[in-house]
């Protein structure tokens, strides 16, 4: 700049301060040769991340998606392991709808279980989570605490500690003999055994808690004061405020606890000894489709199965979806 | 339907902390009191204790000569407007406007006029059926207002219900606000940390600092005559300067101070000075001026920076002896940065603070 600057705008500039020390720019940065192939523009460009995600592409399409396919096309197969599949077009899906007597059944039990087990875990989870929200002492230990089950839940060890639990001679019975009371073999018990289920379904009730927790987090606390200023009593708060409120939080708890509870497949295997007993009630959907791919080997059969149970949980969601927006307040 | 609250000797106590040391305060019915002070100074809490989502810790929470302290917080008569509004995002205008009056048991049909009336005070009857989120701020803030007037309270309190609005907004609020209050009579505690507020909302302004009250009074009394340098620097906008000097001498009818590297004679004894006993002068920027029209000269000023506002011009300006004075002169004033200006000062307006911050 070779001109000078006079009056009122030098002026301004000198109450500015002391001049600002000037940086060096290079006006021609030094850059690395562009590649010309579009390849090797994309790898410069992207290549690194991809690296990065090769492990998950790997693990998605040969584990997820590629085994899927392959099932897809399986269903309409008669497989066995044995022989080359033979395809036999909707033949499993017309078997599974009208000559299948397992399947209602099956499908009977599972649709109990997740009737039962999903909404008394949700509102296990919610009153637990509402009593942490309190602000007790040792909240992160609780947390924790309450977490565990949720990781150990559907292990093979836990299932066998809960067929100890209820069995004939278990510790729910020797506890109730402390009363008087002579308990029934629970696991072997058809009117019961399902029950275990469910109440160790519940029991790992605290991945829902958590986000539970968080969504009452956010709720803030102003509204409460608003509504206690009202006269609002507690119980009026939680079902005008907290529960409205929360509604995004339990779709979302309720969504993916259902899937869950639709898949559900350890505890019933491990309890009833792989069978689905007493009299198939325990006989869950994945119990059963399991006794046909891996008992009596008809993958092809199995395999159909499995797509109709895909098929229940995206109706089932997509019907959820549909019937939030009378249901869910979104903020925004 | 008004009340008097008044608080004796009000403390609080976080363990072993204590935020508000000991309030004394009357507000008289139908008054419009005003708590204003800088963030963390207590006044947001003090407004909560007598909202009763506090627990007093000490003292007494009197309104209408009854002991409130251990009342519920919805058996005290009030009605509270929140920083943030806290509507219920789930239910609509209507919904939130009536909720308070459907707990308390009213029946539809005494709910329905009441709350048609409110939207009727407010204007925003056509916004009855639309949920908060589709609602603009300043909307959303007369539904909060709205809330409170329904349930026809004694008293309203404000917890800096403009905040979170833009300066246009803020301004038609504060003067709907006003005109509210001249229209329901009510009693109102208006809590705010901005000044302007304070000055042009208040009948009666309490200014707080760190949990104690600095003085309490009228908008004009505490701008003209403040009793502690924090009331004189919060209160007034510029903000007032202040001069370190000292007494140079004092006799019964004239004191001189020396401050700005000039000896300054004021017509007047202040009360327990001596000579070399070092003061605070305090004078408002828009009471120093660059022409001699009858008042004491303060010094020359370096000008570094000039604002012209088109109102006013703002000049930011140094002393010979380095202390920063701001001066507001009226209208356009052609002034450049890095000139020299006299400044003069009209000595009815002079402000002098001993040591400990008290006037003198």
């Amino acid at each position: 700049m070779g001109n000078k600057m006079t009056g009122p705008a030098a002026a301004n500039i000198a109450a500015a301060g002391p001049p600002r020390q000037k940086t060096h720019i290079p006006n021609h940065p030094q850059r690395k040769p562009q590649p010309t192939s579009w390849l090797g523009r994309a790898w410069q460009g992207s290549g690194p991340g991809y690296m990065f995600l090769l492990p998950w592409f790997i693990g998605f399409f040969g584990l997820t998606l590629g085994p899927a396919i392959v099932s897809l096309y399986l269903s309409f197969t008669d497989f066995d392991l044995l022989r080359a599949p033979n395809w036999v077009g909707m033949a499993n899906y017309v078997r599974i709808a009208t000559s299948d007597p397992k399947f209602a059944a099956s499908m009977g039990v599972t649709l109990f279980f997740v009737l039962f087990s999903v909404p008394l875990k949700l509102a296990f989870a919610l009153g637990v989570a509402v009593v942490l929200n309190r602000g007790i002492r040792g909240l992160p230990v609780y947390r924790a605490v309450f977490y565990l089950p949720s990781l150990l839940g559907t292990s093979v060890a836990i299932a066998v500690l809960w067929r100890q639990l209820f069995a004939s001679d278990g510790l729910v019975n020797s506890i109730l003999a402390e009363f008087g009371i002579e308990g029934p073999s629970w696991i072997s018990h058809p009117s019961y055994s399902i029950w275990t289920l469910i109440i160790l379904s519940i029991w790992q009730f605290g991945s829902p808690m958590i986000i539970f927790l968080a969504g009452l987090r956010q709720i803030p606390g102003d509204m409460y004061e608003a509504a206690s200023l009202d006269g609002a009593s507690k119980w009026r708060q939680f079902f005008k405020i907290t529960l409205p409120l929360l509604t995004p939080v339990i779709f979302f708890n309720a969504v993916v606890q259902t899937i869950d509870a639709f898949k559900a497949f350890t505890p019933a295997f491990i309890i009833s000894g792989g069978t689905g007993g007493p009299i198939n009630s325990t006989l869950f959907y994945t119990l059963y489709l399991y006794q046909e791919a891996f008992g009596f080997f008809r993958m092809g059969y199995a395999s159909a199965l499995a797509w109709v149970l895909v098929v229940i949980i995206a109706l089932f969601t997509a019907f959820s979806f549909l019937t939030a927006r009378f249901w869910v307040h979104y903020d925004d | 339907m008004t009340t008097s609250v008044v608080l004796e000797k009000v403390e609080k106590r976080y363990g072993v902390f204590d935020v508000i040391h000991g309030i004394d305060l009357q507000t008289d019915p139908g008054e419009f009191a005003v708590f204003v002070g800088p963030s963390g100074c207590g006044k947001s809490t003090l407004l909560r204790m007598i909202a009763g989502l506090e627990e007093i810790s000490g003292g007494a929470l009197m309104m209408d000569g009854e002991r409130m302290n251990e009342v519920v917080s919805s058996e005290r008569g009030i009605a509270m407007v929140f920083q943030s509004y806290a509507l219920y995002p789930h239910m609509s205008v209507y919904k939130n406007l009536a909720f308070g009056l459907e707990t308390a048991g009213y029946k539809k049909a005494e709910i329905e006029p009441r709350v048609q009336q409110a939207a009727r005070v407010l204007q925003i009857e056509p916004l009855l059926q639309r949920k908060p989120k589709a609602l603009s701020g300043g909307q959303r803030q007369r539904v909060a207002i709205g809330r409170a007037i329904v349930r026809e309270p004694k008293l309203f309190l404000f917890d800096e219900p403009l905040s979170n609005l833009d300066a246009e907004l803020r301004v038609q609020m504060r003067v709907e606000i006003a005109r509210l209050h001249r229209q329901l009579g009510n009693t109102m505690i208006y809590v705010t940390h901005d000044q302007v507020e304070a000055m042009t909302m208040a009948d009666k302004i309490v200014v707080l600092n760190a949990g104690r009250i600095e003085q309490v009074g009228r908008p004009l009394d505490l701008y003209n005559h403040p009793v502690k340098r924090f009331v004189a620097g919060f209160i007034g906008s510029p903000k007032m300067n202040f001069l370190e000097g000292v007494i140079e001498s004092t006799s019964a009818d004239a004191t001189v101070i020396r401050a700005c590297g000039a000896s300054i004679k004021l017509p007047r004894a202040l009360r327990a000075v001596e000579s070399d006993m070092p003061v605070t002068l305090g004078l408002r920027p828009e009471h120093l001026n660059r022409e001699e029209t009858g008042g004491i000269k303060l010094a020359d000023l370096q000008v570094d920076l000039v604002e012209n506002l088109g109102d006013e011009t703002l000049l930011y300006a140094r002393s010979p002896d380095g202390q920063t004075i701001n001066m507001s002169l009226a209208g356009e004033q052609v002034i450049f940065n890095g000139s020299t200006v006299p400044a003069f000062f009209d000595i009815a307006h002079c402000h002098v603070f001993g040591p400990d911050g008290t006037a003198i």
